[in-house]
C-alpha cells in the first residue's frame, strides 16, 4: 500500500503524539487511541503483575502436598484471584485495548477511533473496575473462582462476591464500548481505496472479535447481575432451595464464557497473520480463508457452550450436539495454522523476534488446540473434565497462544509506538525462554490431570504420586518468570536508551508503516489513498536486496 | 527416589473402553504436533534469508489445497466424535440389573447408603464385576463425584437428583473425589473406593459395614417408618381413595396429571412429588397434600432431609415388588429387632 498525497502542500515534520503535550492531565484526558493505548498498555501490565504473583503463590503453595503457607480458605482465594485478574483485567483487554487501540486506526488509514471519548470513558470504566477489585482484595477477597458456579456463589460463600461481580460487570462494559468502536471505524473510515479484502488479518481478527464481544458481554453481565440479586434479595433464580435452576447459570455463563475464549484467541490470530507474513516476506497464504475462519469462529463459536457441561446433568442429546459443533469449530482453527505454514514456505524468512515469538505461537496453540479434542470428545471428557488436564489445556491456547501473540506484537510494533528498538538478542532471548518455560510448567499438568488431580485443590497428601509433577510445573513456572520479566527490563530500557529507528524498520507492508514512527497526533498528514492490495511482499525481491546489501557490507568490510 | 506414574490404575469395563480412545486421541495428537512443527521448522530455516534456495512460482492460494487441510482433520475429527459419542451413551444408559446405592454430597463429605442400610462416609465398598448404579444428590452446593480408576466422573447437584454407573473389575483401594468447586474444604472432600470380591462384599454388607456395632435397618425399613411417622398412610392406602392415590406399584409407571400430560414416576417424579407437590397433579386430586420440603439443611422441622426422601423413594420400590406386600395403610414394622439408628 502507499500513501498518494492528497494534497499537494508540504507539510513540516509534526510533534509526534508522545510530544503532543506533557502534563499529567494531556495523557488522563486524551481523546488520540494511541495514548490511550499507552494508557491501557500501563494499566494491563499491572495487572498481568498481579496475576502472575497469585499464580507464583499457587505453584509454591502446590510443591508440597500439604501445602506451604496458605490456609485453605486463602488457597481459594488466590486461585480465584489469579483467574479474575488475569481473564478479565488481562486476557480480554490485552491485544485489543493495547495493539487494536494503536493500529486499527492506523491499519485502515483513519485519524482516530469512531468515537474518542467513548475510547477514553472504556478506559476509566477498566480503572473503576480494577479499583473495585483493589478494593475486593483489600476487603479480603472472593473464594468463588472466575467461574462464579451458582448455589455456592449466590448463596453459600462469605467473601467479597457483590464486589468482584460489579467489577466483572463493569470490566464487561469497557470491552463492549472499544468493540463498538472498531465496529463502527472499520465500517466507517476506511481510507480510500481500502477494501474490505485489502485490510490486514490483524483487522479481519479484531471485526470478528468486537462481534463477539458485543453479542456475548451482554449475557454474562445480565447473568452475574442475576446472581447478585438472588445472594442480596434472595430472590430464587439459581439455587434450587429458593426454587431456582443452578445448571441454568452454567448455560448463560458459558454462553459468554466459550466465546470469550475467541475473544482472547481472534486477536492473536490476528497478530500472528501479520507477523509470519512481515518476517517471511509473503503475502498470507489463503487470505479470504483465514479471514472468513475468523467470522466462522465467532459464529460457531456462540453454538458450542455445552461442551463445558458434560458431566453437569445437562441432558445426553444436548451433549451430542454440543460435541458435534465442537468439532467443527475446530477446523477454522486448524485452517489458520496449516494457512501460516503455507505462508513460510518459499518466504525469505528472517528470524527478527517477533517472528521467534510467532513461532512460538504456532507450536504452542497446536498443543492447545489439539488437546480441545480431548475435552470436546464427550467421552474422553468424562475422566479430564475439571482436572489439569483441563488447566493445562486452556493455559497452552490463553498463556501459549494470546500471551505469545501479544508479546509478539509489542516486540513487532514496539519502534512504530516509540521510534525505538529493543536490543534483539534480548528479546530472541526471552522468547526462547518464555517458550521452554512454558512447557515446563504445563506439560506435566497434561500427566498429573491424567492420572486424576482435580482442579482447584489445595492438598494432595493422600496422592503423593502427583508430587513429581507439581515439582516440575513450578520449576518451568519460575523459568516462565524469568522469561516474561526480561522484556519488562529491555523493553523499559530501550525507552531512554534503545536506537533510534526510521520510521518502517521491518520493511512491512502495512499502511500503519506509512506514517512516521511514532506518528503524528493525527496519523497521517495527508489523507492515504490505497492503490495496492493488501501484503505487498516479495519473497524473491527481499531475497535479492538482502544478497546485495551483504554484498555492500563485504566491499566495505572485507 | 519417585517412581513416576504415567497413567492411573484401570479398574473399570468402562476404564479399558476409554483408554483405547484416549490414547488413540494422543497418538493424532503427537502425529499432527510433530508433523506441523517440523514443517515450520524445516521451512524456517530452509527458506531463511541468504540461503540460495528456489522461491519461485510460489502460490498465494490455492483452492484444493485449503479443501484438503479442512476435510481432512474434519473427517478425523468425526471420527473421534462417533466414536466417543458412542462410549458416551453407553455411560448414561445403566443395565437394568445394576445394584443400586445412593450417595449424597454436602459440604465436605460424601455419604454413601447401600440398600441394606449400610452407611459409609468418604469411602464406597462396592462388589468388582457386578454393574453398579449410583444415584446422588447434594444437600448444598454443587459437588462432583470422580474416581479416576473407573475414568468416571459425575456432578452432583442440588434439587435433583443425578445417576452413574460402571462396572468395577479389579479388586483394590482407588482414589475418590471431589472434582466440583464448593468451598474451604474442597481439597479434602474425598476418600477411597474400595472394590471386592462379590463374596467379601456381601459378607461386609451383612457385617453392617465397618465399624458399625448394631444391624442397621434396611432402607425400605427407614422409609416405611418414616411413612408411619409422618402419616403418609392417612392419604395413601393400598387403594386409591377420595384423601390421596395409592403407592403400591406405581414406580417406573407411567401416570396421568391433571392436564392430561403422561409422566414416568421415576426417583425424580417421587422426590418431587414430596418436596414440591404442586409441580403436578394426578388426574382426579387438588392441591391438598403438603410440602415436605425442610426450611433448611439444618432445620428439619417437619420436613424430610434428602437421605429421608431417598429413603422413602426406596420404601415405594419396594411397594411394587410382590402382589402381597404390606398394604401400606396400617405399616407394621418388618422386622422384630428394635431398630437403633447408627449415629455417623
Ligand atoms: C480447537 C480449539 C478448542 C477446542 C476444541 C476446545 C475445547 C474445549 C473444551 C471441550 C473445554 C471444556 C473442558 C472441560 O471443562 O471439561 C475447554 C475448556 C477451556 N478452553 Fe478450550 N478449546 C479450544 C480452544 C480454546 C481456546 C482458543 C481457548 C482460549 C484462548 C480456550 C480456553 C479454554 C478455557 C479457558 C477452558 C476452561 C474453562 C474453565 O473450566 O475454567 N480453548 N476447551
Ligand atoms: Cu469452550
Ligand atoms: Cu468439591
Amino acid at each position: 500500500m502507499s500513501a498518494v498525497p492528497a494534497t499537494q502542500a508540504p507539510a513540516p515534520k509534526p510533534k509526534s503524539y508522545l510530544e503532543n503535550g506533557h502534563t499529567v492531565a494531556s495523557w488522563l484526558l486524551t481523546g488520540d487511541h494511541k495514548r490511550i493505548a499507552i494508557l491501557y498498555l500501563i494499566s494491563v501490565s499491572i495487572f498481568f503483575l498481579v496475576g502472575g504473583i497469585a499464580a507464583g503463590m499457587i505453584r509454591t503453595e502446590l510443591l508440597l502436598p500439604k501445602g506451604v503457607f496458605l490456609e485453605n480458605d486463602s488457597y481459594n482465594k488466590v486461585f480465584t484471584l489469579h483467574g479474575i485478574v488475569m481473564i478479565f483485567f488481562f486476557l480480554i483487554p490485552a491485544i485489543p485495548a493495547v495493539l487494536g487501540n494503536f493500529l486499527i486506526p492506523l491499519m485502515v488509514g483513519a485519524r482516530d477511533l469512531a468515537f474518542p471519548r467513548l475510547n477514553l470513558l472504556s478506559w476509566y470504566v477498566y480503572m473503576a473496575a480494577g479499583t473495585l477489585g483493589v478494593i475486593v482484595i483489600l476487603l479480603g477477597g472472593v473464594d468463588t473462582g472466575w467461574t462464579f458456579y451458582t448455589p455456592y456463589s449466590s448463596l453459600y460463600s462469605n467473601s467479597q462476591v457483590g464486589l468482584t461481580i460489579a467489577a466483572a460487570f463493569l470490566a464487561g462494559f469497557s470491552s463492549i464500548f472499544t468493540g463498538i468502536n472498531f465496529i463502527a471505524t472499520i465500517h466507517k473510515m476506511r481510507a480510500p481505496g481500502l477494501t474490505w479484502f485489502r485490510l490486514p488479518l490483524f483487522v479481519w481478527a479484531h471485526y470478528a472479535t468486537s462481534v463477539i464481544i458485543i453479542l456475548g458481554t451482554p449475557v454474562i453481565a445480565i447473568t452475574l447481575l442475576l446472581v447478585g440479586v438472588e445472594r442480596v434479595f434472595r430472590i430464587g433464580i439459581f439455587s434450587p432451595e429458593l426454587g431456582g435452576d443452578p445448571i441454568l447459570f452454567q448455560h448463560l455463563f458459558w454462553f459468554y464464557s466459550h466465546p470469550a475464549v475467541y475473544i482472547m484467541i481472534l486477536p492473536a490470530m490476528g497478530v500472528i497473520s501479520e507477523l509470519i507474513s512481515a518476517f517471511s516476506r509473503r503475502p498470507v497464504f489463503g487470505y479470504h480463508f483465514v479471514a472468513f475462519s475468523s467470522l466462522a469462529i465467532a459464529g460457531l463459536g456462540f453454538l458450542v457452550w455445552g461442551h463445558h457441561m458434560f458431566v453437569s446433568g445437562q441432558s445426553m442429546y444436548q451433549g451430542v450436539v454440543f460435541s458435534l459443533i465442537s468439532f467443527l469449530v475446530a477446523v477454522p482453527s486448524a485452517i489458520k495454522v496449516f494457512n501460516w505454514t503455507a505462508t513460510i514456505y518459499k518466504g525469505t524468512v528472517k528470524l527478527d523476534t517477533p517472528m521467534i515469538y510467532a513461532l512460538g505461537f504456532i507450536g504452542l496453540f497446536l498443543i492447545g488446540g489439539l488437546t480441545g479434542l480431548y475435552l470436546s470428545s464427550m467421552a474422553t471428557d468424562i475422566h479430564l473434565h475439571d482436572t489439569y488436564f483441563v488447566v493445562a489445556h486452556f493455559h497452552y491456547v490463553m498463556v501459549g497462544g494470546t500471551i505469545m501473540g501479544y508479546l509478539g506484537g509489542i516486540h513487532f510494533w514496539w519502534p512504530k509506538m516509540f521510534g525505538r528498538m529493543y536490543p534483539d538478542n534480548w528479546g530472541k532471548l526471552s522468547a526462547v525462554i518464555v517458550f521452554i518455560g512454558f512447557n515446563l510448567t504445563f506439560m506435566p499438568q497434561f500427566v498429573v490431570g491424567y492420572l486424576g488431580m482435580p482442579r482447584r485443590y489445595h492438598y494432595y497428601y493422600l496422592q503423593p504420586e502427583f508430587q513429581p509433577y507439581h515439582i516440575m510445573s513450578t520449576l518451568g513456572s519460575s523459568v516462565l518468570g524469568v522469561g516474561y520479566f526480561m522484556p519488562v527490563l529491555y523493553l523499559l530500557w530501550s525507552l531512554k536508551y534503545g536506537k533510534k529507528v526510521g520510521d518502517n524498520p521491518w520493511g512491512a507492508s502495512g499502511l500503519e508503516w506509512e506514517t512516521s514512527s511514532p506518528p503524528p497526533t493525527t496519523n497521517f498528514l495527508e489523507m492515504p489513498i490505497v492503490t495496492k492490495e493488501v501484503y505487498t511482499y516479495d519473497a524473491e525481491k527481499a531475497e535479492e536486496e538482502f544478497e546485495h546489501r551483504q554484498e555492500l557490507i563485504e566491499e566495505v568490510t572485507g | 527416589m519417585w517412581r513416576l506414574k504415567f497413567a492411573p490404575d484401570q479398574a473399570s469395563t468402562f476404564a479399558e473402553q476409554y483408554d483405547w480412545l484416549f490414547w488413540a486421541t494422543t497418538a493424532l495428537t503427537i502425529f499432527f504436533t510433530i508433523v506441523v512443527g517440523l514443517l515450520v521448522i524445516f521451512f524456517a530455516l530452509r527458506f531463511r534469508e541468504g540461503k540460495k534456495v528456489d522461491r519461485s512460482n510460489a502460490h498465494d492460494h490455492h483452492l484444493m489445497l485449503e479443501l484438503t487441510w479442512s476435510i481432512i482433520p474434519l473427517i478425523m475429527g468425526l471420527g473421534i466424535f462417533g466414536w466417543a459419542s458412542y462410549l458416551f451413551v453407553e455411560t448414561r444408559q445403566p443395565p437394568k440389573n445394576a445394584l443400586d446405592i445412593y450417595v449424597i454430597g454436602k459440604q465436605w463429605m460424601w455419604h454413601a447408603q447401600h440398600s441394606n442400610g449400610v452407611r459409609e462416609n468418604n469411602m464406597l465398598h462396592l462388589p468388582s464385576g457386578t454393574p453398579v448404579r449410583l444415584t446422588m444428590i447434594s444437600q448444598d452446593v454443587i459437588h462432583s463425584f470422580f474416581i479416576p480408576a473407573f475414568r468416571m466422573k459425575q456432578d452432583v447437584i442440588p434439587g435433583r437428583y443425578t445417576q452413574m454407573w460402571f462396572t468395577p473389575t479389579k479388586p483394590g483401594v482407588y482414589n475418590l473425589f471431589c472434582t466440583e468447586y464448593c468451598g474451604t474444604q474442597h481439597s479434602e472432600m474425598g476418600g477411597y473406593v474400595v472394590v471386592m470380591e462379590p463374596s467379601e462384599y456381601q459378607e461386609w454388607l451383612a457385617n453392617g459395614g465397618d465399624n458399625v456395632p448394631v444391624k442397621p435397618m434396611t432402607m425400605v425399613q427407614k422409609g416405611e417408618k418414616i411413612f408411619k411417622d409422618k402419616a403418609c398412610f392417612k392419604c395413601h392406602g393400598d387403594q386409591d381413595i377420595h384423601e390421596g392415590p395409592s403407592l403400591v406399584g406405581i414406580y417406573n409407571q407411567r401416570r396421568v396429571m391433571k392436564d392430561n400430560s403422561v409422566r414416568l414416576a421415576d426417583d425424580e417424579y417421587l422426590r418431587q412429588a414430596m418436596y414440591d407437590p404442586y409441580a403436578h397433579i394426578l388426574k382426579g386430586y387438588e392441591n391438598t397434600m403438603p410440602s415436605y420440603k425442610p426450611k433448611s439443611t439444618d432445620d428439619l422441622e417437619g420436613g424430610l432431609s434428602e437421605e429421608d426422601v431417598l429413603n422413602v423413594i426406596e420404601y415405594i420400590k419396594s411397594l411394587r415388588s410382590s402382589p402381597t406386600a404390606p398394604a401400606p395403610a396400617i405399616p407394621p414394622l418388618a422386622t422384630g429387632v428394635p431398630p437403633t439408628e447408627v449415629p455417623n
